[in-house]
């Protein structure tokens, strides 16, 4: 397929690899901080291809997995009442909360539904007048422009059935958190190739400096991923800390003004919990005061809802990088996506889920071409 | 953003576990690990028996000495309507491929309609005229069959359920467990299309070309194979769950190790865009109109030759090997050079949130 094909060649593949091999002089630790990132890693099996120098551990760029269980409980007590018609993201829908997920509240009986677009609710409104629609408004600051155009065209449009419920998330933050937790190992970040395309990487330029830290802005496909790791090693190798650019196909310094202003104009910045990761101050967005009127939250009454979250995982470790999947006694015997334990497990693009659904969990010897391609 | 973090200890993040279902979740249906868990966990235990047990395509017996094979399936497609084709000619070729990947030539189908109250005349005429064709071509006969009506919004507009008999070529012995370490996966042609068209037209998705459903007879392309390779190992119709669930579903039965290449898996352009802009897989993805054949080293380029001269198997290609490596496993040389895993899901693709 044209223009995405081109990125997953593996004759350029082998030599971003010889390249990274040729310039790396000693062990490093890079965190891939966006979820499609981890996923796009482990699908192609890119990890494996690198050598054994570099480490990537997984960061904590998946939104579905960074939810809070207090979101999450909010959301199926808004979703559980018979006058509401619950839309989310699909991988939402079996991300567990203290009691069901998305998936069983629907087998018994409520109307959860699946939309790609927020602003497909807004058509849902329209045809249900009687109802009220309510969307699960998460994400970083690449689905914040989409979802604030939601609650945007439905004040233009009058439209009074629909309300979001807000757990958007912001990436500085919690970039700035890892790098100040306690045991932090990570040297170097390929940077979220979406969100910069949103918000610009300009932001990133003070993380640098502050921590003296590379961080490359990255895309998704194979070679950017293996483009991104050659740049941060080299920055590393060379003692350099500065935000590069790999993906400038889709992102500039600036990002996409407009989108800035839309979400500016919907959203504020606030503290926000994250799940596995706790409280973070400035992390979130929520809707401004004029825009209370959707806020589901409150139209719900379910700001009270306080859910403490149990201590049986590790995905809080495994969303700063601390840890791997495999880390965890429970990956892949008693957690699984049939039955997860934590939300890495849930989401496809969460580490666990990731691990497990390209076979991590297994224990097999190494298919010949693997031995192959990792002595070369 | 500078201010420092508050961060709460390293553990501490997960909600109960959700341990069994209580109740029934679309999941269950959807071909992969959770349809396996409520075949395994109550039908198998409740009806166990020798026909059941291997969890072929369909039942495979004799009566005196004549073998037959018996095979049934349901069809709850929505919309009714889709580019190339409906749940008329669905219900047809399904069970007509369901017996034909037993090595059978379907002869007797018999088709039970549930009815929602409402449903236009017009489309009930559209889906049996649509079956009458289908069964025409396929060459088969509809001999019995049931109609009810069901009270508005207790069914979905039209649910359909074919069973079919069909008669099993002398010498054929076409088994899951027949896998064989150096045998060759051979998948009949582009994969993934009959569930992106679908998905398109839920979606409302427009592309340059449209994307029609695969649907069609395969008992022809079978004939044309067994014809070539009489000792064929395995058939399967990648329904439901697609490449990935009918695979698994082999290296299982048969304990074996089956690797693919990514590289060698037909797909089309149209469909690999698709697939992009939704966030799925095509490897999972539904196929109506496609078979995979696992067939002995040695008459790999025969099945390979005459599949291809077969409108419906033009675009045939090898696209892995069975081995004796990782037993049970599916795994793929992946386009840049890597190693992975193709494991069945748990459940349906649930579109990525970005």
């Amino acid at each position: 397929m044209k223009f995405m094909d081109e990125y997953r060649d593996e004759k350029l593949a082998q030599k971003l690899i010889a390249e990274i091999k040729r310039i790396v002089t000693r062990p490093w630790v890079l965190m891939e901080v966006c979820g499609g990132q981890t996923h796009s890693i482990v699908k192609y099996g890119i990890d494996r291809l690198l050598p054994k120098e570099i480490e990537l551990v997984h960061g904590p760029g998946c939104p579905v997995c960074v939810t809070s269980l207090e979101m999450i409980d909010k959301a199926h007590a808004i979703a559980r009442r018979p006058d509401v018609i619950f839309c989310s993201f699909g991988d939402m829908l079996r991300v567990p909360g203290s009691d069901a997920d998305l998936l069983v509240l629907k087998s018994r009986g409520a109307d959860v539904r699946v939309v790609y677009s927020p602003i497909d609710c807004l058509k849902i409104a329209r045809a249900n007048p009687d109802k009220k629609v309510v969307f699960f408004a998460i994400g970083f600051e690449t689905t914040a422009p989409a979802n604030a155009m939601s609650v945007w065209q439905a004040h233009k449009q009058g439209i009074n059935n629909f309300s979001v419920l807000v757990s958007h998330v912001l990436v500085p933050p919690a970039i700035s958190a890892i790098l100040q937790s306690p045991g932090n190992r990570v040297q170097g970040f390929l940077g979220p190739g979406h969100v910069c395309t949103v918000v610009g990487y300009h932001e990133y330029e003070p993380l640098a400096k502050q921590f003296n830290v590379p961080i490359v802005v990255t895309g998704f496909e194979p070679l950017d991923l293996l483009e991104g790791t050659l740049m941060a090693v080299r920055q590393l190798e060379e003692g350099r800390a500065e935000v590069e650019n790999q993906y400038p196909r889709v992102v500039q310094r600036e990002g996409n003004r407009a989108a800035q202003e839309l979400v500016n104009s919907v959203f504020e910045v606030s503290d926000r919990k994250w799940r596995g990761i706790g409280s973070i101050p400035q992390s979130g967005l929520t809707l401004r005061a004029e825009f209370s009127e959707y806020d589901a939250e409150r139209i719900f009454d379910v700001q009270s809802i306080n859910t403490q979250e149990s201590g049986a995982c590790i995905s809080g470790l495994v969303l700063r990088g601390a840890k791997k999947p495999h880390d965890c006694p429970a990956f892949g015997k008693t957690c699984t996506p049939e039955h997860p334990l934590g939300a890495t497990m849930v989401s496809a693009e969460g580490a666990c889920a990731a691990y497990y659904a390209y076979g991590r969990h297994l224990h097999h010897p190494k298919p010949a071409e693997q031995d192959k391609a990792s002595a070369s | 953003m500078n201010k420092p973090a508050d961060i709460t200890p390293a553990f501490g993040s997960c909600p109960l576990p959700i341990t069994d279902h209580k109740e029934v979740v679309l999941p269950h249906g959807s071909g992969g690990k959770l349809s396996q868990q409520l075949i395994q966990k109550m039908i198998l235990p409740s009806f166990k028996n020798e026909l059941l047990q291997p969890l072929h395509d369909g039942a495979i017996f004799s009566i005196g000495n004549t073998r037959l094979a018996f095979s049934t399936d349901s069809f709850v497609v929505s919309p009714l309507f889709f580019p190339g084709g409906d749940i008329g000619d669905l219900a047809i070729n399904g069970t007509v491929n369901d017996l034909a990947m037993c090595g059978a030539k379907p002869l007797y189908l018999s088709a039970a309609f549930i009815i929602e109250e409402g449903l236009p005349m017009d489309d009930l005429w559209r889906v049996i005229q649509s079956m009458r064709r289908a069964a025409d071509r396929a060459g088969v006969a509809l001999v019995t069959g049931d109609t009810k009506v069901v009270d508005r919004g207790k069914g979905d507009k039209l649910f359909i359920n074919t069973s079919g008999i069909g008669l099993v070529h002398d010498g054929v012995n076409i088994q899951p467990t027949r896998a064989t370490p150096g045998d060759k996966v051979i998948v009949s042609g582009h994969i993934a299309v009959h569930g992106i068209a679908i998905m398109s037209v839920r979606e409302g998705l427009e592309f340059e070309t449209e994307i029609a459903s695969d649907t069609a007879p395969l008992n022809g392309l079978t004939e044309a194979i067994l014809a070539v390779c009489p000792d064929i190992h395995v058939l399967r119709d990648p329904t439901r769950g697609g490449v990935t669930s009918a695979l698994s579903e082999i290296a299982e039965a048969a304990h074996v190790g089956i690797r693919l290449e990514e590289s060698r898996i037909p797909i089309s352009e149209e469909v690999k865009g698709a697939c992009e802009i939704l966030g799925l897989d095509p490897l999972y993805v539904a196929n109506e109109g496609k078979l995979i054949a696992i067939v002995p080293a040695d008459s790999t380029e025969a099945v390979l030759a005459a599949m291809r001269a077969h409108p419906l198997g033009k675009d045939a290609a090898i696209i892995g090997e069975v081995v004796t490596d990782h037993p049970r496993f599916v795994t793929m040389k992946t386009r840049v050079g890597g190693t992975r895993v193709v494991d069945m899901l748990s459940g349906e693709q649930l579109p990525r949130i970005c």
